[in-house]
């Protein structure tokens, strides 16, 4: 089951939103709900399912909704309309005690604009979550103490929001958000008041973490590439409606509409997919030992190479000429597996541009291996150009 | 009035209307003040025995233990030597001057007046920055404590409690009351939206957000608005040394009426003077406990 669910979600602005919640869910525009009656739609019939210790990014530009959408996950909005679930529970029914209780130990928000309060030192900032929970003062700084050395800031225990630079803030408010241990992690833009170079850092460290910590993090962030780099499923928002949900990849290959299109068209694709999105199955998989079998076996598929297996076993490829060569001085003696190169293979979590220089040199597509070193697939230079440049082809064809 | 003479003369009410209205008016506070002006007295009782307790320890202790005292206060509050050694020579010399009895009692006043605007007046702000109808309503109270002449409410202030050192802080407090009222209620209202946001969502509660969040970052405004307290109480102690307050203003309002300019130059330096001191010595307090605004990047 999902970790978050929103279903059904709308967010009426005005004086009177659930006088105009029916127009809405007639399917009126933005703009005409505006014009007609002065209210402002927010949240247009908002459905999502977050996943547990996943990243799910919420991406949109300003006035799309992605802000008010966070916010409604630990109801410091409260929707229009719809239903909200973490854990199975509706935010929505609890009372004010609940409410607090679950902000404290469920959900902890990291803002654009870091929030810190600016009369607390670091470590009392940090400790901030633990305070409300109602931890005593000598946990909550022992925690605190590590939190701050896990984001790097050892040594500015003490010093005030004020006297750090804001990559430092928002490492306060990162570790301060971290600190009480929330399930659920809530990032409101939160690198996007921060200079390129620093963002860049920051969004490795977080993935880093997360790698350890495997918290549901819901992202919300302006920035395409922030989105691709950090997120296990995207949703693409537009005037508070939702353009399109999931993956990457599949955002960067198949966008949905036009506006999702004209977003992704800037992308570097070489930075984001990874070699299992465009990897191929093999054309032929070589499981004989023998050399003379296997040449058969490529003649007869006209294959140009084989991949060779032991079982389940990747032993690495061979060529056509290497084969008739090898049969010819040797009388199909050797084993086809002491044949086999297996010295040129590509990581299946690589993106492009780590393993564009290995599919390069080969001649053959190149054997991808996932962490536990089980052959995948394989990536061929033809593959990897198409993807690389379809979008540039489209954007040549006359409209 | 029957006739067509209301368009060139204004169509007033007649002196006998007027006279009904005000007298009506007249006795009707009159009832009010007999009917519930024992039970005032009684209620400010005790305010009156800790003014006399108060004012008995400031005269009665020897003048160099009080000068003591107050400069190590003012180190207290402030941190700061020079300002300390400006404090105990302004207390001297204006013993010196033969003003040390009047002064003690001012100051007793002020110090009173000034704790009891603060202890009423900030928890006024506090519900004025949360309901906007609470702060729609006091607004309006606030201008008319502010600019209606203050002899005009000393009238139902003698009248309900007669004159005395009780009605003279009451009229202290109500002149000087709206400026931490008001600040207390602006401070509140600009602290950073994003802060209290963050606050909020990590669970904390009406009293956490309170007392730590909005109260420590409204600080610069409240200790302003206590500030103009202070000053418009001193301002305040020489009119209300004609209901009966005893202190600084006493010789002052005798200087007036009997043109004895530097009699009044006299008194009037000292309540500078000590306005001065309470000035320097609150804000430098205001500065140094809020040291995390003084250490910009």
């Amino acid at each position: 089951m999902a970790k978050i669910e929103v279903e059904n979600v709308y967010k009426i602005f005005g004086p009177d939103p659930q006088g105009v919640l029916s127009r809405a869910q007639a399917g009126d525009s933005k703009e005409q709900i505006l014009a007609k009656t002065g209210h402002t739609v927010g949240l247009h019939d908002i459905t999502l399912s977050m996943e547990e210790s996943k990243t799910f990014v919420v991406m949109g530009l300003s006035g799309s909704g992605k802000s008010t959408l966070i916010r409604h996950l630990n109801r410091l909005i409260e929707p229009t309309a719809g239903r909200i679930l973490v854990d199975g529970t509706d935010v929505l029914t609890m009372n004010d005690a609940d409410l607090r209780q679950f902000r404290r130990t469920k959900m902890a928000m990291v803002f654009q604009r870091f929030g810190l309060l600016p009369h607390r030192t670091v470590i009392q900032n940090v400790g901030y979550g633990l305070e409300m929970q109602g931890v005593d003062k000598k946990t909550r700084d022992d925690k605190a103490v590590e939190w701050i050395e896990t984001v790097g800031l050892a040594g500015y225990e003490n010093s005030y929001p004020a006297q750090l630079s804001g990559g430092m803030q928002q490492r306060v408010g990162l570790a301060r958000a971290l600190c009480g241990d929330p399930e659920v992690l809530l990032m409101d833009e939160a690198f996007s008041a921060l200079d390129p170079l620093i963002r860049s850092g920051m969004q490795d460290q977080l993935i880093e973490l997360q790698e350890k910590l495997n918290k549901t993090i819901v992202f919300i962030t302006h920035d395409l590439d922030e989105a691709l780099k950090l997120g296990d499923k995207i949703a693409i928002l537009k005037d508070g409606r939702l353009s399109q949900v999931g993956k990457p990849e599949e955002i960067l290959l198949e966008p949905a509409d036009d506006y999702v299109a004209a977003f992704v068209r800037d992308v570097n694709r070489a930075r984001v997919l990874t070699v299992d999105v465009v990897m191929r199955p093999p054309r032929l998989r070589l499981t004989t030992e023998n050399i003379d079998a296997a040449l058969n076996e490529m003649k007869g598929k006209k294959a140009e190479y084989g991949y060779v297996f032991d079982g389940d076993t990747f032993r690495g490829v061979v060529t056509e000429d290497h084969l008739v060569k090898a049969a010819k001085t040797n009388g199909g003696g050797r084993s086809l597996f002491e044949l086999a190169d297996d010295t040129q293979t590509v990581a299946a979590n690589a993106v492009l541009e780590e393993a564009l220089p290995a599919i390069l040199q080969s001649n053959a597509p190149v054997a991808v291996i996932d962490d536990a070193g089980q052959f995948q697939g394989v990536i061929s230079k033809r593959q990897v150009i198409r993807v690389l440049t379809e979008h540039r082809e489209e954007e040549s064809t006359p409209a | 009035m029957a006739d067509g003479n209301w368009l060139v003369e204004f169509p007033a009410l007649g002196r006998k209307d007027l006279r009904s209205i005000q007298k009506s008016i007249d006795e009707g506070f009159r009832e009010f003040s007999r009917t519930y002006g024992q039970g005032l007295e009684d209620f400010f009782e005790p305010l009156l025995h800790f003014m006399i307790w108060f004012e008995r320890l400031l005269l009665g202790a020897p003048w160099w233990l009080v000068i003591i005292v107050i400069a190590g206060l003012s180190y207290l509050a402030s941190r700061n030597w020079k300002l300390t050694a400006g404090v105990v020579v302004a207390f001297v010399v204006i013993g010196v001057f033969g003003m040390w009895e009047d002064t003690m009692r001012t100051v007793a006043i002020i110090t009173v007046c000034t704790m009891l605007a603060i202890v009423v007046g900030i928890p006024i702000g506090i519900i004025m920055a949360r309901y906007d109808r609470v702060q729609a309503t006091i607004t309006p109270i606030l201008d008319v404590m502010q600019t209606m002449p203050s002899f005009v409410y000393l009238i139902p202030v003698v009248m309900l409690l007669g004159i005395g050192r009780v009605p003279g802080v009451i009229a202290v407090v109500i002149y000087a009351i709206p400026p931490v009222i008001r600040l207390t209620n602006l401070g509140i209202r600009l602290v950073d939206k994003d802060v209290l946001e963050a606050a909020n969502a990590f669970g904390a509660n009406f009293r956490q957000r309170l007392f730590g969040v909005q109260i420590p970052l409204a600080m610069p405004n409240i200790m302003a608005g206590v500030n103009q307290t202070i000053m418009m109480s001193l301002a305040m102690v020489v009119i209300a040394s004609m209901i009966g307050v005893k202190g600084l203003g006493q010789p002052v309002l005798k200087a007036i009426t009997n043109q004895y300019f530097s009699m009044g130059l006299f008194n009037g330096l000292a309540i500078v003077a000590i306005a001065i001191i309470f000035d320097r010595v609150s804000q430098a307090y205001g500065l140094r406990i809020q040291k995390h605004r003084g250490v910009g990047h």
